[in-house]
């Protein structure tokens, strides 16, 4: 089993408790970042670490932190993105309610190394339990000392606090969680001006993930350069993968980044194989928004090469042969399963989720599901197939936000690599149609 | 200053000015579609997307080009950007899909819309978009909701530009309507079933990009293009109405009122309701002239002023104009005298 930064004490008894956290090395980073390093010392660190974004984009977050402008006399705020509610992805729930403390610890070390004096973590409105969690916490922490006025004496103040959104994918769209947070419409706003510059309240302002928060913890305990010494070239440290679909084991895992995914598919220190004993026979590897890759490719990229959970190995090849690690949403498919279905289903995710701001995603969402909804129940032509992936192109890289492309990617994908499953559809509607049916055949690979 | 090149014409502009506005100054065939943006009205833009152009080269300094394509309503210049529009095949492309994705779920019933004739609509379909439809279902529908004595919402027809509720947001102290539930089942609404009532109400008429918010003292009274639009003005007693309005004549009667146009559509003056829904007398005006109506649109039936047409398009003008053009000296050039 690889190290484990994140996740290490997340079984022992009563961590959620500001005793048993700081009785396992808790809230140190917040002690050495604000008594022994500058805000840019803390940033310069977490450069040095190599962090990237969890939350799917896996932007370097030094370097994003460095973007953020700083006027003088003008408020600037840290905002914890937790709306996870990518379909396939549940690591950050996880995190928050068994490790609140943590996830607090890496937002008062953050906002030091920002300048913030107030933070909002923003957590998806269905997370009401994990809500009462953090707000307890919090309350721990503010008793504690570690937040309010001047903490630990050292002259740095801090708020905290938990925003519930109310129920809206959308809002975890960077721009689309500001406005929500601002008590508007969770409309992503269009782009430029970013974050960095115009976020909350017209202020600059960063956005992260969770498990990129948490993982600045680790970072300032033991030195960007330690962290940087696990995973692979520009992939380093640790990542939380919620594995789940027709695996022995699913359930979240902390891996070091550069486990090849057959070991993590099949090795019993992870997922355990394919349930059933049956064959996989596609895997989501990021989220639902990511392309799906038939077993052949997920395994191996298209130059034979083993493919390793990275954020490059796993886009090698683009999206002709490659997907993306996204946000760690893995998603497992065996042999019975019917991608046109599938596919429908995540479409229908989109259709219900579109802010319906922009033209292109309000309409080709919907209108993606509806041939799709046809093509699954056995309604649909020859025709449909090159119709969904002609209006997935038309959504794709003309919408305000990314929600559009993450609609037309898995249709596109769906269509490039399973095209047979939609034309049998089309020429067996009956079989089709029969609960369970699902075709086997040999995926398109290139 | 910033220097631009939109489809090989150079033009200046101040720092801070929108692609679509630069490219207006230049103006003729040149300029982009807007459905959502509203130059008097802040904030809008961005989401129709029927103006996305592309980035050739981002600036001098920074010659590289936009990954992808950029709204020009709410993208701004900067020095030595080279900005492509009909003279990029992707561009066309792209406007031809968002064509479609706006019809897809719009009723097609121009044959009884009163906006029929001065629809953007309409002119952006006409323009931009293919003469079949690749869509199936069903179209999306709404009842038609009550918001007054005075103004007509029919959401089936709307496109979702926001630029009412901007309007409402801007002009009047308190909107009473926005934009309801989400995706493709968002809807223009009072929450719930109100009524809208204030001064300014009759601008949303003026600022719908189709025939989601019409006149109801004008609804099914005439085509608009056997109206004929005169310009007047009075004095008007609210302090927020500019009292210059455009009148449209059939025969003798005034049969509506509205703010006057720009030749890209927009309202730059607003007038109060008092102005557009009780005078309608030509006795409560002081008459102009003619209102100029822009060639190309039906209203001005080819009797009205010639096009500005910029020289790298004249190529491709049906004969018969440019005949005309040639017969009809001064030929207006965009983007050559200004």
């Amino acid at each position: 089993m690889g190290r484990k930064l994140l996740t290490e004490h997340i079984n022992v008894e009563g961590i959620d408790t500001f005793e048993v956290y700081r009785k396992h090395g808790g809230y140190r980073s917040v002690e050495k970042a604000l008594k022994t390093m500058t805000p840019d010392e803390v940033v310069e660190e977490v450069k040095k670490s190599g962090l990237r974004g969890r939350g799917g984009a896996g932007f370097p977050t030094g370097m994003k932190w460095s973007f953020l402008a700083k006027p003088e006399g003008v408020p600037r705020y840290l905002v914890c993105n937790a709306d996870e509610s990518e379909p396939g992805t549940f690591k950050d729930r996880q995190l928050m309610a068994k490790l609140p403390h943590l996830l607090i610890e890496g937002m008062i070390t953050g906002s030091y190394a920002l300048g913030a004096r107030t933070s909002y973590i923003y957590i998806r409105g269905e997370l009401l339990y994990v809500l009462r969690i953090l707000e307890k916490a919090i309350a721990e922490a503010y008793a504690a000392g570690f937040l309010g006025e001047n903490i630990l004496g050292s002259g740095y103040s801090l708020d905290l606090h938990v925003h519930p959104g109310a129920g809206a994918y959308i809002c975890g769209e960077e721009t689309a969680l500001l406005e929500s947070l601002e008590g508007k419409r969770g409309n992503p706003r269009n782009k430029p001006p970013f974050p960095a510059v115009q976020g909350l309240y017209a202020r600059p302002t960063v956005v992260n993930n969770v498990e990129t928060i948490a993982a600045v913890v680790p970072i300032i305990n033991d030195g960007g350069d330690e962290y940087a010494k696990l995973g692979v070239g520009k992939s380093t440290g640790t990542k939380l993968i919620s594995a789940c679909g027709h695996l022995n084991k699913p359930g979240i895992y902390e891996i070091e980044l550069g486990v090849p995914v057959e070991e993590f598919i099949y090795s019993d220190e992870y997922c355990g194989g394919i349930w059933k004993g049956r064959d996989l026979k596609a895997v989501v590897a990021g989220g639902s928004s990511v392309p799906i890759l038939p077993k052949e490719l997920i395994l191996k990229t298209a130059a034979g090469e083993n493919r390793l959970m990275t954020y490059e190995s796993l886009s090698d090849g683009g999206f002709v042969t490659g997907t993306m690690l996204g946000s760690g949403g893995f998603i497992a498919m065996d042999e019975t399963t019917c991608i046109v279905k599938n596919t429908w289903n995540f479409s229908r995710f989109y259709h219900h989720e579109s802010c319906g701001q922009c033209s292109p995603c309000r309409e080709g969402t919907g209108w993606l599901e509806k041939v799709l909804h046809r093509l699954e129940h056995g309604h649909g032509s020859m025709h449909d197939i090159d119709l969904i992936v002609s209006v997935a192109k038309q959504i794709e890289g003309n919408t305000i936000c990314p929600l559009g492309e993450a609609a037309a990617w898995p249709v596109a994908a769906a269509v490039r690599h399973f095209r047979h499953e939609f034309e049998w559809h089309v020429t067996n509607p009956k079989e089709a149609t029969m609960p369970g049916a699902a075709y086997r055949g040999a995926p398109v690979l290139a | 200053m910033a220097k631009i090149t939109f489809d090989g014409i150079e033009v200046e502009v101040p720092d801070g000015t929108t692609i679509l506005n630069a490219v207006r100054q230049i103006g003729g065939g040149v300029v982009p579609p807007a459905m959502c943006y509203y130059t008097p009205l802040k904030g809008t833009g961005g989401k129709c997307r029927a103006c996305l152009v592309r980035v050739a080269a981002g600036s001098a300094k920074d010659p590289r080009p936009m990954p992808k394509l950029v709204a020009s309503c709410i993208t701004t210049v900067q020095d030595g950007m080279v900005v492509e529009n009909t003279t990029s095949q992707q561009v066309m492309d792209v406007r031809k899909g968002i064509v479609e994705m706006l019809l897809i779920n719009h009723p097609l019933d121009c044959p009884v819309c009163d906006q029929a004739g001065e629809c953007d609509l309409q002119d952006f379909a006409f323009e931009h978009g293919v003469s079949t439809t690749r869509y199936e279902e069903e179209r999306r529908t709404f009842e038609k909701i009550d918001i007054g004595p005075l103004i007509q919402l029919h959401m089936t027809r709307c496109i979702l530009c926001y630029r009412c509720v901007y309007t409402a947001d801007q002009l009047t102290p308190e909107r009473v309507h926005g934009v309801l539930g989400r995706g493709d089942a968002s809807e223009i609404g009072t929450y719930i079933e109100n009524i809208i009532d204030n001064e300014f109400s009759g601008n949303v008429i003026d600022v719908c990009p189709v025939g989601a918010l019409t006149d109801k003292t004008f609804r099914f009274k005439q085509r608009v293009w056997f109206t004929k639009p005169v310009n007047a003005h009075r004095d008007c007693e609210n302090e927020k109405c500019c009292g210059r309005v455009t009148l449209w004549y059939k025969g003798k009667d005034v049969l509506r009122v509205t703010a006057r146009k720009d030749q890209y559509g927009e309202v730059k003056e607003w007038i109060c309701n008092t102005c557009r829904f009780d005078k309608k007398e030509t006795s409560d005006w002081v008459l102009e002239g003619p209102a100029h109506i822009n060639r190309a649109s039906v209203i001005s039936a080819n009797h009205y002023e010639l096009p500005v047409v910029n020289p790298q398009v004249i190529l491709d003008l049906p004969e018969s104009t440019t005949r005309e053009l040639e017969h009809n000296p001064p030929l207006r050039l965009g983007g050559i005298n200004g």
